[in-house]
């Protein structure tokens, strides 16, 4: 890292240019003449290479989708690009939006990014809203779904829906018990319809002789946090989309409960995502978490097989239903076989394959129909003590209330969880890690 | 003008064009070098000045707005900007000092006669030679307030334990640990080979004037060494001031610098302000401001030397 800050500038700028180079480069299998609504179902007849551009785990290949599609259309192969953290992902497909070339013929969207897709980047994008088989199926997707990914007027949309993240509570039944306190999930849902009810769970599982030593309740204050302030009316911003933190009622009540549990010692203080938290899953450092339906897969991979029955879900989300996280494909206007991405994209959102997704990867559709099917609807979790997780997180689905997002979600979240971590484990005080945030939001908004 | 011109400089201008054949081939072999350094030096670091000097965004690059130097003047008021400026002064002071201390000695020792001299030397030098992340995440283990080997080794002593990632101090110690271990082997290599340019019969000299050990170390070895250790402070200095990879990897990748910035660098503000918050023309202006601390601090080294040679 001994280099000069312009070279490295000029590492970045170089790299970003030889990797748009070989973008270029690579998947033009055969020149393409088709570039309309496509030809057929696979959008081509000729052989093509599709690039998809994807971040963390999507789980296409996982779930066997590439080989299913490579067998309807045997002259498509798939190629996917993919970057680790959505973060990287999102900062290079800035770079290659701007500078216009590098662009894979599908690229992923996040929920973190999307509103600035959508803003600053519609035109780039295909709007399925003209694409006569998405705009077909518009009234299978969850209305909010399809509506994130669309300009406030609903003229363009950016991306097709894949999976969303309705949210319940996973839980230790095993932690739970030891502590003394019950762990059906029944009984819990009804004792935690409420963050002060759920809070005061938290203390008298603080208060137990019997806790697994070193434990706590809750695995961070950020968890509770980044729930609660989607259950608000506003998050992050106002309804125009432009960023409003201090007059939005989900930050405010967001806040009120998080330092709470934080200051009722509640949370074990953990950095989400880091590897200490990470760790958690294994060795018992807390007893409950908020949990999106993609979190399941998580606590699988960490907790590994060790942890299997000992974990459950309880049909519940203090506070209201809502949602954490999920994506949307789209197709670039500037990609080389944008017909045939076209055709990839909706057969991967088609109810079918949102299905499948959540049979062999735990991703919940975006797709309503494919969240009403009974292969959804009745599943069960081995993992998850026999949980009805189609049930719980159906339901969920169906009560979600959305509040709008904005440009900047992504970095406020972060803002004001990192103050969090201190007022859990510096003992700063609330009003000053609040102010805190603040200063380092308003870096980011300028 | 070219009417009156005199003839002096014309008939330089005639000698220069005269005199140009002959060193062709010269140009052509420093060409290459040249070519590269103007497309990845010098370009990027004047569309960074003309970035600097913009309201723009890395989501809408295509619409700059001319903002003169309010961004500037922005970073002289921004409390972000000034702990960073001073997170890296004091990382870079704590890094560098042992470490070149330490080189010093470790380089004086591998001068001996020694066993195995060449596994030692070879072994010193394998800090250097390990990757960056890897390095920093066995520091990270190392140094985890809750199941580290550090604070179990502080504990088996009864020393109390130290958060070494939420506190201030001992988080920019332990980042500049990760420094000092990375880059001591090759400061210490660089310092042998200039020591083994030491004419011997300087120390037989001083040998029989009665010098021992200590004496022949401070007044043959360390005079002998001295443009090599400006070198060495000047490559430290520069790079302490850039320093970006280990505070960015202590906070598992966050280029925050802990959760209350406690070891957040220039470097790590800078790419924070460019690549996180989207501001490249406020990061633009942070690496320009980092550009002229690093030629003022250099050139504060070399003016410090100077007087001294002056002095000596």
């Amino acid at each position: 890292m001994r280099r000069s800050s312009t070279s490295r500038l000029a590492a970045v700028l170089a790299a970003a240019g030889l990797v748009a180079v070989a973008g270029c480069g690579n998947s033009a299998t055969v020149n393409e003449a088709d570039q309309g609504a496509g030809s057929g179902p696979c959008g081509t007849t000729q052989k093509t290479t599709v690039t998809v551009g994807l971040f963390g785990t999507f789980g296409f290949k996982e779930a066997g989708l590439w080989d299913a599609y490579h067998k309807r259309c045997p002259n498509i192969t798939i190629k996917e690009d993919d970057v680790e953290q959505s973060a990287d992902y999102w900062t290079r497909l800035k770079t290659r939006l701007a500078s216009g070339s590098g662009l894979d013929d599908v690229q992923g969207i996040e929920i973190g990014f999307v509103a600035d897709v959508v803003q600053n980047h519609a035109d780039q994008f295909v709007n399925w809203n003209k694409v006569p088989n998405a705009a077909a199926d518009k009234a299978e997707f969850f209305d909010w779904k399809w509506q994130l990914a669309s300009t406030p007027d609903g003229s363009k949309t950016v991306g097709l829906g894949t999976d969303i993240g309705p949210e319940a509570i996973c839980y230790r039944k095993d932690l739970l018990d030891k502590a003394g306190l019950p762990s059906d999930p029944q009984t819990l849902a009804s004792k935690w319809q409420t963050w002060p009810d759920f809070i005061d769970f938290g203390k008298q599982y603080e208060a137990s002789s019997t806790k697994q030593a070193g434990s706590h309740f809750v695995d961070s204050a950020a968890s509770v946090f980044s729930t609660a302030v989607y259950q608000g009316h506003e998050a992050y911003d106002d309804q125009q989309g432009n960023p409003d933190v201090q007059g939005s009622d989900g930050v405010q009540s967001a806040w009120k409960y998080a330092t709470e549990a934080a200051q009722a010692h509640i949370t074990s203080g953990l950095q989400q995502f880091s590897p200490t938290w990470n760790k958690a899953f294994s060795n018992g450092s807390f007893a409950v978490l908020a949990c999106p339906t993609w979190m399941m897969g998580y606590i699988q991979s960490q907790a590994g097989d060790a942890g299997s029955g000992k974990w459950d879900i309880a049909p519940v989300l203090p506070g209201g239903a809502t949602n954490w996280g999920g994506s949307w494909l789209g197709v670039p206007t500037a990609a080389q076989h944008k017909a045939a991405a076209i055709a990839l994209v909706e057969w991967l959102s088609a109810k079918e394959q949102q299905v499948t997704m959540w049979e062999k990867g735990g991703h919940f559709p975006s797709n309503s129909q494919a969240a009403a099917d009974p292969a959804v609807a009745n599943a069960k979790s081995a993992y998850f003590s026999n949980a009805p997780v189609g049930q719980i997180f159906g339901d969920i689905a169906n009560k979600m209330k959305i509040p709008p997002i904005g440009l900047y979600d992504t970095q406020i979240q972060q803002a004001l969880t990192t103050q969090l971590t201190n007022v859990e484990t510096k003992g700063t005080a609330p009003d000053k890690a609040w102010s805190d945030a603040l200063d380092a939001i308003k870096q980011v908004t300028g | 003008m070219a009417v009156s011109a005199p003839a002096g400089p014309a008939s330089r201008a005639a000698r220069r064009r005269r005199r140009l054949p002959g060193s062709r081939t010269g140009y052509a072999y420093v060409l290459p070098f040249f070519a590269v350094f103007a497309a990845f030096s010098v370009y990027p670091w004047l569309d960074t000045l003309w970035v600097s000097l913009h309201d723009v965004r890395l989501t809408t690059y295509d619409q700059m707005s001319w903002i003169g130097l309010d961004n500037y003047k922005d970073l002289l008021t921004n409390k972000f900007f000034w702990n960073a400026f001073g997170n890296t002064l004091s990382i870079g002071i704590i890094s560098t000092v042992p470490q070149l201390c330490l080189a010093l000695g470790i380089a004086h020792l591998l001068n001996y006669k020694l066993r195995g001299r060449t596994f030692f030397r070879v072994a010193i030098l394998m800090p250097y030679a390990t990757s960056l992340a890897a390095a920093t995440v066995i520091f990270l283990e190392l140094f985890n307030p809750r199941l580290g080997l550090v604070n179990w080794a502080l504990g088996l002593v009864h020393l109390p334990e130290i958060d070494w990632q939420g506190s201030k101090w001992p988080a920019q110690v332990a980042v500049s640990a990760i420094v000092t271990w990375r880059w001591t082997g090759y400061n210490a290599l660089i310092y042998l080979a200039g020591m083994q340019a030491i004419d011997s019969s300087l120390y037989e000299a001083a040998a029989i004037d009665g010098a021992g050990r200590w004496a022949q170390f401070r007044h043959v070895t360390i005079p002998g060494l001295r443009p090599t250790i400006l070198f060495t402070i000047v490559v430290s200095t520069i790079g302490a001031a850039q320093l970006f990879g280990e505070p960015l990897l202590y906070h598992n990748g966050i280029p925050d610098g802990g959760t209350q910035n406690q070891y957040q660098t220039l470097g790590l503000l800078m790419y924070q302000q460019g690549w996180a918050n989207d501001r490249l023309g406020l990061a633009s202006a942070t690496a320009w401001s980092m550009f002229l601390i690093i030629v003022a601090a250099v050139g504060v080294n070399l003016w410090l030397a100077r007087r001294r040679e002056r002095r000596a």
